[in-house]
């Protein structure tokens, strides 16, 4: 947003704010911003014509731009595919999701709270000891885990999904930076009424930080149901393979139709598009807290 | 100790499932463990030898130079590009900013399915084989074609794709940052609106949010699996560093040894990079 349009006083040309390019640059912007709206929906388009077509539709020499007869029977199609255990993959990945969010809110919450509030001499210590697992890549740990999570016998198991996940640094440094600045005069008031910090930490501070909260949990969730290179290490049994493997299963696997494919992607991807449609607003919060450390 | 009821759960996952496991590996990075993960026969510095002697290792190295050189100036410029033109938009401008942030529900498997099997499909139902099909051209086999390498197109799209929308997110969120009375003082100074403004204005105030997109954007790209995975495999090219290290320590002979090797080596890699480009971009001096 420029400020000149302030200043300047001048009637608003419509769409963009005052174009220092005059018309050319306004209809050069429009242009940009269309295609740039053209390209990235294709995807979406993409995913669901496929989905909704027959194989002989999606392979026909000339492309069809969306099928005439929408095949709904690619539903069952898929769910009743014995080679792929796309229903199973769902559930695994439901409970990742739900469990591995919950969980690491929880652990990474507790902790930063405890870092921020309660006097300890070593916290400092502590703190650092936390910090500096954030300066590991998080994916060249994947071997190292593996022969942890291996050596406990949680090869293809949820535990082995979930448990390894929940322990985020990066969480706990956010939480606690969030609870360094939360209002100190509310949870003082809690303690005069002779509440511990257990009791000011759960009936003060979390239920007024529930917004906070749901950025995280939105974007914690979305990375654990889309994660790939952990799940695909651990679920070396189809019984506990999450969507995202599944999938990738699919592709290299040689009975498999497209169609079917397209349709498991269009499930897959259904969770998060009603997180997206209904949580938006604390997604992009959260990627705005946690894309900049500071 | 109420300390410890609060911080003790996670320090003891972070002890088992962070430490542990950096300790364990750097044990076994010394040992021959194939199909194992109890270190079995003391081999020195050998594994780090052959790693760093190892073609296809650095080849991996190399071939994620590429791909850093590609999809670090690229997204960096678009992102901010997007973020500039959803900023300045009058209408509909949440609908613009929800249209480029939704890649972001897909997952890299998804749109790697997408691009693989959709658009740059190598037979003739392709989308883009389609395309240069209505202009006379012959179709190419995009993810297999080495010479010219034709598979960085694929690979580079489909990470703007998914990532764009996420850096355009933390731009605005910077862009919105900056104080309209810089704007008003650089309009009362006579400074031309457009590009004098972008330059001595609005870039270097976002200076800290630029450092952010560039130093989370290189550290991705090194730990870039997804895509090249699902959409070239384990091939001789276009095989990224961790492709290659789940392919030694996953794949048919799990040489858990040289795997570790491998991975620390890169974790060592990866945090002087990240170090030298704070050092380069001053982060966290004063001012930012």
């Amino acid at each position: 947003m420029s400020a000149t349009e302030r200043t300047s006083g001048t009637p608003q040309p419509i769409g963009f704010s005052r174009s220092p390019l005059g018309v050319v640059g306004m209809v050069g912007r429009w242009i940009a911003l269309f295609v740039a709206v053209v390209l990235f929906l294709l995807p979406f388009y993409l995913i669901v014509r496929n989905a909704l077509s027959t194989e002989a539709d999606i392979t026909a020499p000339d492309w069809t731009l969306f099928p005439k007869d929408l095949q709904w029977g690619n539903i069952s199609e898929l769910f009743n595919d014995t080679q792929v255990p796309m229903a199973r993959a769902m559930y695994n990945s439901a409970v990742v999701g739900v469990l591995g969010t919950a969980g690491q809110l929880l652990l990474a919450s507790m902790a930063g709270y405890g870092l921020a509030r309660i006097p300890y001499r070593h916290a400092d210590k502590i703190f650092y000891a936390i910090v500096a697992t954030l300066m590991i890549p998080a994916a060249v740990t994947f071997i190292p885990s593996f022969i942890v999570v291996s050596s406990l016998g949680w090869v293809s198991t949820l535990r082995g999904l979930i448990i390894p996940t929940l322990f985020s640094g990066f969480a706990a440094f956010l939480f606690r930076q969030y609870f360094l600045g939360f209002p100190k005069e509310l949870e003082e008031a809690a303690r005069v009424d002779g509440a511990g910090y257990f009791g000011v930490f759960w009936r003060i501070v979390v239920p007024n930080s529930l917004p906070f909260f749901a950025a995280l949990a939105a974007i914690t969730f979305i990375g654990n149901w889309n994660s790939f290179l952990w799940p695909l290490v651990i679920g070396q049994d189809s019984s506990s393979w999450t969507v995202q493997v599944a999938m990738s299963t699919f592709v290299t696997a040689q009975t498999i139709n497209i169609h079917e494919l397209f349709m498991a992607v269009a499930v897959s991807i259904l969770p998060l598009v009603l997180i997206f449609a209904f949580l938006q607003r604390y997604l992009i919060q959260g990627v705005t807290q946690s894309g900049i450390k500071d | 100790m109420s300390f410890w009821l609060f911080v003790g759960p996670f320090v003891a996952g972070l002890l088992i499932f962070s430490y542990l496991p950096i300790i364990w590996s750097l044990v076994l990075s010394f040992f021959e463990a194939y199909n194992t993960v109890t270190p079995s026969k003391f081999v020195g510095l050998q594994n780090y030898i052959d790693m760093l002697t190892d073609h296809n290792f650095l080849s991996s190295l190399g071939t994620f130079t590429i791909f850093a050189v590609f999809i670090v100036p690229l997204t960096f410029v678009l992102s901010l590009a997007l973020a500039l033109l959803v900023n300045q938009v009058k209408i509909a401008r949440a609908f613009f900013r929800s249209v480029f942030f939704l890649p972001t529900a897909c997952s890299y498997v998804v749109a790697s399915l997408i691009w693989k099997l959709s658009i740059f499909n190598g037979v003739r139902f392709g989308l883009a084989n389609t395309v240069l099909g209505w202009f006379g051209a012959d179709g190419i086999a995009w993810l297999s074609t080495v010479d010219p390498p034709w598979y960085w197109i694929p690979l580079v799209t489909v990470r703007l794709w998914l990532q764009l929308g996420f850096y355009m997110i933390l731009f605005i969120a910077g862009l919105q940052r900056i104080s309209p009375t810089l704007y008003e003082a650089a309009y009362v100074d006579g400074a031309k609106p457009g590009w004098q403004v972008f330059r001595y204005i609005t870039l270097p105030q976002l200076r800290a949010t630029s450092v952010a997109v560039l130093i989370l954007n290189l550290i991705a790209a090194y730990q870039a699996f997804d895509e090249f995975y699902n959409l070239i495999g384990n091939q001789n090219y276009g095989r990224p560093p961790l492709v290659y290290l789940y392919n030694i320590s996953l794949g048919s002979i799990q040489d858990l040894g040289h795997g570790s090797a491998g991975a620390l080596i890169l974790a060592v890699i990866i945090m002087i990079v990240t170090l030298l480009q704070s050092r380069i971009f001053g982060f966290g001096k004063a001012g930012d």
